[in-house]
């Protein structure tokens, strides 16, 4: 293994410079703050010929994923970016991508849905679409950025999983704020990811046809085999990361990663960027004799269902803190959580759903001990708390 | 040959392995016909016809052939019945008879 | 046409072997007529990528496929940009002499499909873009379209005693993409199939984006008899409603010259869709027609 170069970049030049070491065939992507920054480093590496790849300005959203589609079904590697109202936009395409089992790549900036615009990050975009049939991961910072997106083209590309791949950055937080990467070199990637092979693609030599109907006697049966691949990713994520600690030294702890949790009475659960503000929190209290824990979810889909069990089990509460709310009910992670749980004749007795940081509210230290706070009440409490 | 002709011994899938991977499948595969829509059936008047192949071109379905006898023949597999060859044909060379006579 | 000489067709030299075979488009379609020509011409080479309509809902149910070469169903309003993609990856990829053909219908292309069509336009993406026009959202049950023509009858504009069916032109699709300035544009109707091949060999030769729109009659939509498909293609061109037209290098050509047009009236009650029309619903479509036909003298070229 070559020696690794550091560069201080942002989460989306992270992203940018990750997708240049892929290899992409075809970039189709329409700006959207705050994914700009990608897609603008990644035109410059077009321009300056240090990426060799089709770079296509589409007038929107759903065409660019549409286009990547297109670009996938004659065996292609494509990548595209987007973020809130972009990523709604192109939402039939999600499911498209999904049901035709094309390994699209897209990085996604976490950012607030409209009405009210605001630009700032909140999960409500990526989390109202977790039903759509992409593998979702939620990256901490930059580097993890980075490694996700090497990552997402082995996953998704593997022939047990031929599933698209979306990994979700904090809007503004970890798209726009900068710190210390490690650079791979270009030949360690081109030994860890080889080139795109699939049979599910328009093919000169044997012709077939794409993206057909199923009627009501088969249907289901294609839904369930798309099922079955996103389970069957758990296990290709676990075979990627080990390789990708093989070549790069950066180890992963697949679907979620847990601190702590051993001992804890009182676990919190979470994704994304917020992790960092959580940490130092945990190691605050842990000092002052507190039993707590923290997890952290990294991949939303597939769900780790039997990885959250084993976490959270002998814990007296449980607290989702989550940067969305699914309107009239809960939030959409405690919800998964939840489910997850109530599969163990075992679980923690109290179970709480924390909702902030809606359109880029600012989540502080103070709150995070205060919704350990809230944890060790016993009261019966709202079903929900906005903090 | 230069069309598809129905595949009488595809067995649709029944376990989940039988199942194509993503929505793919080969181009050119048939399992049914179209003749059942047909109300009438179109006959070529070979002494008539002209070989001018204009009711080749015109046909939607693309079922008029060149025989190996040198003619014309229609696939009635898959003809319709639209009555386009015979509307078209300068020569009134193509009939079209009611089907089961 | 700038410098690019031009290819006279002859039916022998047709390709004999069938690319949409076995179809489920109801007897006399337009639609997949103009379809089966244009692979004849384009070729084994060609990825078709048809969106949600009559000609995709007809050619791809499992386990039944009645394209013989490659083809791809997009997303309705993704025709355009799924064509982009795929000349792209191709592209990427190092696969040479293709054709990235598109076949959507008129609501595909000047109702949802748009916007994508614009952008692989303003790109010169090199894909063919054909759009197969009967005047209607047929595939979903006869429901009007941008390009349903003024007083057809459709169940989104039914004729009663108030609105006597569409009360909208045609959006002028060729002009729209001749305005974008398209490397290529032509009009064509499959009542003159040589004119149209002839396009479509011309297009398979356009380093660029072209687009041919292709005059396609509907039995069931516009309710006449199956086998009259072809003439009333041919009527729409002779009484100039239609025209054979091309675009090239910013300039428009008129390609065939009806001179007297031929009976308007007649074309128009030989459809159920048009039978509720009063005199004086005709009389505007006549001056509409003359209007048009007069910029068409004024402004474009004849060959």
């Amino acid at each position: 293994m070559m020696l690794e170069q550091k560069a201080f970049l942002s989460g989306n030049e992270a992203v940018a410079a990750a997708v240049r070491l892929a290899r992409p065939h075809v970039i189709a992507a329409y700006p959207i703050t705050p994914q700009t920054t990608v897609i603008e480093r990644l035109a410059e590496m077009v321009e300056e010929q240090s990426l060799k790849a089709e770079y296509l300005h589409v007038e929107s959203e759903h065409s660019a994923l549409s286009a990547c589609i297109g670009a996938s079904a004659v065996g292609a590697r494509t990548f595209t970016a987007s973020s809130s109202q972009g990523l709604l936009y192109m939402a039939e395409c999600l499911h498209y991508a999904s049901g035709g089992r094309f390994p699209v790549v897209m990085m996604n900036a976490n950012r607030s849905l409209a009405l009210p615009w605001n630009i700032y990050g909140d999960q409500r975009d990526s989390l109202s679409l977790l039903d759509c049939g992409w593998i979702q991961a939620y990256a901490e910072d930059a580097q993890e950025s980075f490694d996700l997106i090497i990552q997402a083209y082995a996953i998704a590309e593997h022939p047990d999983v031929l599933t698209p791949m979306m990994i979700n950055l904090d809007g503004f937080v970890i798209t726009h704020t900068y710190e210390l990467v490690s650079l791979p070199a270009q030949q360690d990637v081109d030994a860890f990811l080889p080139p795109f092979q699939t049979t599910n693609k328009m093919d000169l030599d044997h012709p077939m046809s794409l993206g057909f109907t199923a009627g009501p006697a088969f249907n289901q049966s294609f839904k369930q085999l798309q099922h079955l691949a996103m389970m069957a990713a758990v296990t290709v994520i676990d075979e990627v990361e080990a390789r990708f600690r093989q070549f790069f030294g950066r180890h992963y702890p697949g679907l979620l990663e847990t601190m702590h949790c051993n001992d804890a009475e009182f676990i919190l659960v979470t994704l994304g960027s917020v992790a960092g503000t959580v940490r130092p929190v945990i190691e605050k209290l842990r000092s002052l004799g507190e039993r707590v824990g923290f997890v952290r979810i990294r991949y939303m889909r597939p769900f780790p269902d039997a990885e959250i069990r084993k976490a959270l089990a002998g814990s007296k509460a449980v607290g989702v803190l989550e940067k969305d709310i699914s309107f009239g009910f809960e939030g959409t992670v405690f919800t998964n959580v939840n489910s997850a749980l109530m599969r163990t004749k075992v679980v923690p007795p109290r179970l709480r759903n924390f909702i902030g940081g809606l359109g880029g509210k600012d989540i502080a230290a103070a709150d995070i001990e205060q919704i350990f706070e809230r944890m060790k009440s016993t009261d019966d409490g709202e079903s929900v708390e906005f903090i | 040959m230069n069309h598809p002709i129905r595949q009488n011994s595809f067995k649709p899938p029944k376990d989940l392995a039988e199942y194509p991977v993503g929505t793919a499948f080969p181009s050119g595969h048939l399992v049914e016909t179209n003749a059942s829509w047909r109300s009438h059936r179109p006959i070529i008047d070979a002494l008539r016809c002209s070989k001018c192949l204009i009711c080749w071109l015109l046909c939607p379905d693309g079922v008029i052939h060149s025989s190996k006898q040198g003619g014309l023949e229609i696939d009635y597999d898959y003809c319709k019945g639209c009555g386009i060859c015979a509307r078209e044909c300068r020569q009134k060379a193509v009939t079209m008879e009611k089907e089961g006579l | 046409m700038g410098n690019r000489t031009e290819k006279k067709i002859s039916i022998r030299e047709l390709s004999d072997r069938e690319y949409f075979y076995g179809h489920k488009a109801c007897p006399g379609c337009g639609g997949s007529l103009a379809l089966r020509l244009a692979l004849k011409v384009l070729g084994e080479r060609s990825y078709a990528v048809v969106p949600a309509g009559c000609m995709s809902a007809v050619s791809f149910i499992f386990p039944q496929m009645a394209f013989t070469c490659n083809a791809i169903i997009s997303t309705f309003p993704g025709t355009a940009s799924m064509l982009s993609g795929v000349a792209a990856g191709a592209r990427a990829l190092g696969i040479k002499d293709f054709h990235a053909v598109g076949f959507a219908g008129d609501g595909g292309t000047a109702d949802i499909g748009l916007q994508a069509l614009s952008g692989a336009i303003d790109r010169h993406d090199k894909i063919i873009y054909i759009c197969y026009d009967n005047e209607a959202y047929m595939n979903t049950g006869v429901q009007k379209s941008g390009l349903t023509p003024l007083g057809a009858r459709t169940t989104t504009s039914p004729a009663g005693k108030r609105l006597r069916g569409a009360f909208t032109q045609k959006k002028p699709m060729f002009e729209i993409v001749a305005a974008h300035g398209i490397d290529y544009a032509a009009t064509a109707s499959v009542g003159y199939p040589m004119d149209y091949l002839r396009k479509l060999e011309y297009a398979s030769r356009v380093e660029g984006t072209s687009y041919i729109h292709v005059f396609a009659p509907c039995p069931v939509g516009w309710g006449y008899e199956t086998a009259e498909t072809i003439a009333l293609a041919k009527n729409a061109v002779d009484c100039g409603l239609w025209y054979l037209a091309e675009f090239s290098d910013g300039k428009f050509t008129l390609n065939h010259n009806p001179g007297e047009f031929s009976s308007l009236r007649d074309y128009l009650f030989g459809q159920s869709r048009f039978i509720h029309l009063q005199e004086e619903d005709v009389n505007t479509i006549i001056s509409e027609r003359d209007a048009k036909w007069a910029n068409i003298h004024r402004a474009w070229r004849f060959s």
